[in-house]
């Protein structure tokens, strides 16, 4: 009983149901969100924060961090326009970017386990020196004129219906990172290394190694990312997603993982990344201006952390005065 | 470790002094180089007018370096300056368009006032929410952002609805030193002998090289930590005020992303992101350097796309020297104790 009491009261399964009450008032609630043309946007909306919330729950769950993702989105679609420009094949440039994002992301893995340095401060450099790589090729142009098969792949459904075809994708990635994290001794082996990285060295797990290999898969994803937002909005810039590194932090602590690592469940993260989009859709439907929504995302960011502290806090003194009834008597 | 020992490295013959030296030092040598071959190619580059254009742009940035210096300090980070310099900046902007018979010493006050509301609610909720200040400055970057956008939509103030003393206050100089650089000035100075000289000071340093032994000894942390947060919030307030009578125009986007070049300011200054070392004024000339830089890239005709990518480097450069001397410092000691 006390286990199932415990699942139903974790975080995780908290915000899953909060994410499922905001999807059922809003559909009954705002106009034209239940409709399928918003289910279509609001799933183009949300697949550049939940692509890159998977791996990043990963390193969060190791007890560090990347903010640099943002910046490796931009840098590497910056490159497809200056590749696209230089006359390089479409075919060619897509792997050509997520091998670029691999490689920032690699940098930033050198320099977090190779050096020792903190992943905080490490991904706040890079965070400024690839957006400003990004504007070193770019330049604030914009690159245009990608072959509309490719931009019609991402914007588009399948069969024209409701279901956006990169749903496929996020479906498929998602999967992969969640048999990976939950039901493989890799998995577990992130989780032992955020509880306590001595602790998981000493029992044999290569602490460094694997977050090396985080921080490229991590890139690496950046990297796609950063075509995929370049072809839905047919445009190569280098400002583009500036500020994601946050909603992605954001829907990642929201869904229950915590910053100092060893804990958290992608489900969780998943339903931490809906609730943020529905939420913002919703308002948005309702004419509240875009920045204003910045309100409600930093909120849910502090409450998130905020709420789980409080409530284990006053589960202690509860605790407490109970064990100590029990001592009067 | 690297903080326990700066704290007394008044000691002579300890290695360490010098070497901490060294670093303020080497920003010193990198800003001497720099203007050097600038002025080399282009002699303009030292002319008074350019030089006050520099001190100027400073100003602010190092006002808010100051602050977040402390902040560092004590191992935790402001993310949320560059928006509370936007909320000060839209407010007392609005202030002042509305009243133009304020005097300027009032909207000083009012920008520290809305500054330290905002970095009291950061440090209430990393002491007693226990949520780190990453978490808690990101979310309140958000916040205080949002509440800016909420609150001035699409409108801006312009330059000619302010009132003419508020935007002279930017111009003014008192024996030829402006007014913005001299606040800057006594900020930078004030709160390094505050860090340096004064118990408190020496209290925030021991928090952030071991935030439990500084709790065991009995150190106030808890009073501190809400003092840190506040002056770096109630700092970039102030910063809200001088943007907007050097720049005039104001609107909801005011100081977007200057979070980025604070924390570069200070990194790059010499405190380390682990807390416990580095020094006030050093962060006052990180925030000279980057400004130098963005001048000099002008100056010698390079693409001003390179700045940015220059201070990403320059903090990485900074946070691997950071982690050179803590290593050299470990195995020095270590090497000391095994002839004990």
């Amino acid at each position: 009983m006390s286990e199932l009491r415990r699942r139903l009261a974790s975080w995780d399964s908290i915000i899953i149901a909060l994410t499922v009450l905001v999807l059922v008032i809003a559909s009954v609630g705002v106009p034209n969100f239940g409709t399928s043309r918003n289910f279509t946007f609001l799933i183009l909306d949300l697949m550049p924060i939940v692509l890159v919330a998977l791996p990043m729950t990963f390193i969060i769950v190791t007890g560090e961090i990347d903010l640099s993702v943002a910046s490796t989105l931009g840098l590497t679609s910056s490159l497809m326009g200056w590749f696209w420009n230089n006359g390089l094949s479409i075919e060619m440039i897509i792997p050509l970017c997520v091998l670029v994002g691999a490689l920032l992301g690699a940098f930033n893995g050198f320099l977090v386990t190779g050096l020792g340095l903190p992943s905080l401060a490490v991904t706040i450099g890079t965070l400024a020196l690839y957006r400003g790589l990004a504007f070193v090729v770019l330049g604030d142009g914009a690159v245009a004129d990608f072959p509309w098969n490719y931009t019609g792949w991402v914007t588009g459904t399948i069969g024209g219906g409701a279901v956006p075809n990169v749903l496929i994708l996020i479906v498929a990635l998602a999967l992969i990172f969640g048999v990976v994290l939950h039901a493989t001794p890799f998995g577990r082996s992130l989780y032992a290394i955020g509880a306590n990285a001595q602790a998981a060295h000493f029992s044999g797990i290569r602490v460094a190694r694997t977050k090396f290999w985080l921080y490229v898969a991590s890139g690496a994803i950046a990297g796609l990312v950063g075509v995929l937002w370049t072809l839905r909005y047919s445009s190569a810039r280098a400002d583009n997603g500036s500020g994601l590194e946050l909603a992605v932090v954001a829907a990642v602590l929201l869904g229950g993982v915590s910053i100092f690592g060893g804990r958290g469940t992608l489900p969780g993260v998943l339903a931490g990344v809906v609730l943020l989009a529905a939420l913002q859709n919703a308002l948005r439907l309702q004419d509240v201006s875009g920045q204003a929504l910045n309100i409600v995302t930093g909120a849910l960011l502090v409450l998130s952390v905020l709420l789980p502290n409080v409530t284990s806090s006053i589960r202690a003194t509860w605790h407490r005065r109970r064990l100590r009834q029990a001592a009067a008597h | 470790m690297t903080a326990a020992l700066t704290t007394k490295s008044k000691r002579p013959g300890l290695s360490l002094s010098g070497l901490v030296k060294t670093r303020e030092l080497g920003i010193i040598l990198a800003l001497a180089v720099l203007v050097a071959y600038t002025t080399a190619s282009h002699p303009r580059f030292l002319s008074g007018q350019s030089i006050r254009d520099i001190l100027l742009n400073t100003a602010i940035l190092a006002v808010m370096a100051a602050g977040q210096a402390v902040v560092v300090i004590t191992r935790n980070i402001d993310l949320s300056v560059g928006s509370v310099l936007g909320l000060s900046a839209f407010t007392v902007a609005t202030m002042m368009s509305a009243n133009p018979d304020l005097p300027m010493i009032v909207a000083l006050l009012v920008g520290l006032a809305v500054g330290a509301v905002a970095g009291l609610i950061n440090g209430v909720l990393v002491r007693y929410g226990r949520v780190p200040a990453l978490v808690v400055t990101l979310g309140t970057l958000y916040m205080f952002r949002g509440i800016t956008y909420s609150w001035a939509g699409g409108r801006q103030v312009n330059a000619d609805e302010l009132p003419r003393h508020f935007l002279q206050f930017a111009n003014a100089s008192v024996l030829g030193v402006p007014w913005l650089v001299l606040i800057a000035v006594v900020v930078v100075v004030g709160v390094s002998v505050l860090m340096r000289n004064y118990r408190v000071g020496r209290e925030l340093y021991a928090m952030g090289s071991s935030p439990q032994a500084a709790e065991l000894a009995g150190i106030r942390v808890a009073r501190n930590l809400l003092g840190a947060f506040l002056l770096s919030g109630a700092l970039a307030g102030l910063a809200g005020v001088l943007f907007a009578a050097r720049f005039g125009t104001v609107d909801a986007s005011a100081g977007n992303g200057y979070e980025l070049n604070v924390v570069a300011a200070v990194v790059v200054g010499g405190v380390a992101v682990f807390g416990g070392s580095g020094t006030v004024w050093g962060a006052g000339l990180g925030a000279l350097l980057l400004t130098v830089i963005g001048s000099a890239l002008a100056v010698l005709d390079i693409n001003q796309f390179w700045q940015q990518a220059i201070v990403g480097a320059l903090i990485l450069f900074a946070i691997c020297a950071d982690r050179l001397v803590a290593v050299r410092i470990a195995r020095s000691l270590k090497k000391r104790d095994s002839h004990v």
